[in-house]
């Protein structure tokens, strides 16, 4: 897609180089003269804004473990340490750990975008499968990096999390033993979590490559759904994209700071600044309020197996997307039904999230069943027959028509 | 395997006797403590001196006889936003303590407290606190304030974030020491050992009322009450619980300050930019 470079090096350094390791032209070619449909909206800088954050969180982090110490005695210890004497420790601490939650925002974001404008399908399946492993590995290194503060919702999240592979039939016990590397959530548990909290970061860093090449290869989508035909239907990364992009970070920074600096510990749960006790229970165990439309789907399930079942298979169904939406049109812009059960699969996701924050008792019970039936009712039964049975609207013959058309 | 199972099940049972102390109670059925007036609320929040010396002489005074806050060291005291002791002063306030340690031949020593050192606990040990206490440790005050709080519901939560509200946990210890009704409301059942306080999640908590009125002296001439201690303990143990909030708001403001020129900068250069294809 973005062709033969054209970048032209005069500084005679920069010849030398290109002649022996063509990075300068790699770099033109992906980040300056990469052609990006010119009708995008401000729902597709969240990629951007993902890879700021996923800087963010390296880096914040780097400094924190210079500071933490993975050791059940020590854990809570060091991070109030980090808190009170390291310089600017707090701000690291509450960047880092409100930063988690801006990935997760912003990711939930990016992926409801995807869906809406059919971004996952042909030709960008690999694309939106190397997001579902991002996002899945997303998941795991926000989990390990709570367990980190060893407070009372760290370990008991980890107790529960790590108890949900208790339910697989016969191997389930040992499997709990060796991940834990014990017999109960330990020592050894924080140092797994602590080394593997550090390694998959740059796991995510190197998939991220392959999600940006897949995309390079194939294309941004857009609104309209439909390809690029012409150069007319294009503008330069550079500086079109750049600057609408960096306008946004800019903006979504406004919010990440609000919480760090105003209400750093408002996403957090009170009982996780109490040192883990594994002799004294919370009264309640929440996880982030990023996991809890899974935490309530997992929980509206009356049978332990089939909850982790539909736990993972939550997650897991994303994958098949493209696959499951048979529809030949992208856009929710130009499928009206498709669009009504979309916002509909929104209020679910949303309400799950809810209803995860609330006891298992009651009217919570048959909501998160309903939301639940129709989390797997979009994807098993509603996308694959609107492909058939959906009249979509007729597309623009390009994009530059439905963009000058409409200011015409 | 049959070993995993009996630990677990330990575990589990030790857990189940756990929650059947204080912390097991419903949430919901507990009144929500009274919204107070902290002058550390709000974007530009700051801790009153006067205030935090006052909260620091009741935990010294009531508090420390059962309460350790084993994260605070003497040379807080005379930390920036904090309660804005001298160096001075808060060298005097350590060497009124005896700190446990050893000398140059090994022999266990008590000395004068200097700045470095942290308080002392009140207890030797937990199993200690705990014999000492009817069988709950008091929890320690380091981070309470933080590790204190109450469900605001659904749709005050989200309001509270952009009203910023954050005083959950200062609310909530203030509404505690005020909260304590004797004799209980009727029907409900105490046991002996406990105390009805009205804001406490299931209403007994295992701590008598710590203060009356008049029971620690200002020299500032501010009221001597329990109303009055309630608040200055609280913002107390939250300054102790997060000393560089001072610092933090201060430094915020100046981060958002900075972001929205930025921010409005770049959108008249997008502007700019994309003039020409739209």
């Amino acid at each position: 897609m973005s062709g033969h470079s054209t970048y032209q090096p005069t500084n005679r350094a920069l010849i030398w180089l290109e002649k022996r390791l063509p990075i300068g032209g790699l770099i033109h070619s992906s980040f300056i003269a990469y052609p990006t449909p010119r009708n995008l909206n401000y729902w597709w800088t969240f990629g951007g804004i993902l890879s700021f954050m996923l800087g963010v969180q390296i880096i914040t982090g780097i400094i924190l473990a210079m500071h933490y110490t993975p050791h059940v005695d020590l854990a809570f210890k060091s991070v109030e340490t980090i808190m009170r004497d390291v310089n600017f420790g707090w701000l690291l601490r509450y960047l880092h750990a409100n930063g988690a939650a801006m990935f997760f925002l912003a990711v939930y974001i990016h992926m409801f975008r995807g869906m809406y404008y059919g971004s996952y399908k042909e030709p960008r399946e690999v694309l939106w499968i190397l997001g579902v492993i991002l996002y899945l590995l997303m998941m795991a290194t926000g989990f390990m990096g709570y367990v980190l503060v060893w407070g009372q919702m760290s370990f008991w999240a980890a107790t529960v999390i790590t108890n949900l592979f208790s339910a697989i039939p016969v191997v389930g016990d040992t499997i709990v033993t060796w991940l834990w590397g014990g017999y109960a959530v330990g020592n050894p548990t924080l140092n797994r979590f602590y080394s593997l909290h550090y390694l998959l970061p740059f796991v995510i860093a190197g998939v991220v490559v392959l999600h940006v090449w897949a995309l390079h290869v194939a294309g941004q989508n857009n609104p309209t759904g439909i390809e690029p035909k012409s150069d007319k239907d294009t503008v330069p990364f550079t500086p079109y994209a750049t600057v609408k992009d960096g306008f946004l970070i800019v903006c979504f920074c406004l919010v990440y700071a609000w919480f760090v600096f105003y209400i750093p510990n408002y996403l957090g749960h009170p009982d996780n600044y109490i040192p883990a006790n594994p002799a004294v229970t919370p009264a309640e165990i929440v996880p982030e309020w990023y996991y809890l439309p899974f935490y309530a789907i997992l929980r509206s399930i009356p049978n332990k197996l089939l909850g982790v079942i539909a736990l993972f298979s939550s997650i897991g169904i994303l994958a098949f997307l493209p696959w499951l939406d048979t529809s030949k049109v992208r856009s929710a812009r130009y499928r009206p039904l498709y669009r009504q059960f979309f916002w509909l699969f929104v209020i679910a996701a949303v309400g799950l999230g809810w209803l995860g924050s609330k006891p298992p008792e009651g009217i919570y019970v048959i909501l998160a069943r309903v939301f639940t039936f129709y989390y797997f009712a979009f994807f098993l039964i509603v996308l694959p027959l609107l492909g058939i049975f959906e009249k979509t609207k007729p597309l623009p013959n390009s994009i530059s028509e439905s963009v000058l058309g409409a200011k015409a | 395997m049959n070993m995993q199972r009996a630990l677990f099940a330990l575990v589990l049972a030790g857990s189940l006797v756990a929650i059947a102390q204080p912390a097991s109670a419903q949430l919901t059925e507990q009144a929500p403590p009274p919204r107070q007036k902290w002058s550390f609320a709000g974007p530009f929040g700051k801790y009153d001196e006067a205030q935090l010396q006052r909260g620091f002489k009741i935990y010294r005074e009531v508090c420390s006889n059962c309460h350790s806050i084993e994260l605070l060291s003497f040379r807080n005291l005379s930390d920036d936003g904090g309660p804005g002791f001298s160096e001075a002063q808060a060298e005097a306030v350590a060497a009124e303590y005896k700190i446990k340690d050893l000398d140059d031949q090994g022999n266990q020593i008590e000395r004068a407290g200097r700045l470095a050192d942290y308080f002392p606990p009140p207890f030797a040990n937990e199993l200690a606190a705990k014999a000492a206490n009817g069988g709950t440790a008091p929890p320690d005050m380091s981070t309470l304030a933080k590790a204190r709080g109450y469900q605001r519901g659904f749709p005050w939560f989200i309001f509270d974030a952009v009203t910023q509200y954050q005083e959950q946990g200062p609310d909530y210890i203030a509404a505690i020491v005020n909260g304590f009704k004797d004799p209980p409301p009727a029907g409900f059942k105490l046991p002996p050992t406990g105390h009805y306080n009205e804001y406490f999640p299931g209403h007994n908590i295992a701590m008598p009322p710590p203060l009356q009125d008049g029971q620690v002296k200002y020299d500032d001439g501010t009221p001597e009450t329990v109303a009055q201690y309630s608040k200055d303990v609280a913002a107390f143990l939250m300054w102790a619980a997060e000393p560089h909030l001072d610092a933090r708001k201060r430094i915020g403001f100046q981060v958002m300050v900075f972001l929205l020129v930025f921010a409005g900068m770049l959108y008249f250069t997008k502007k700019k930019v994309w003039s020409a294809v739209h």
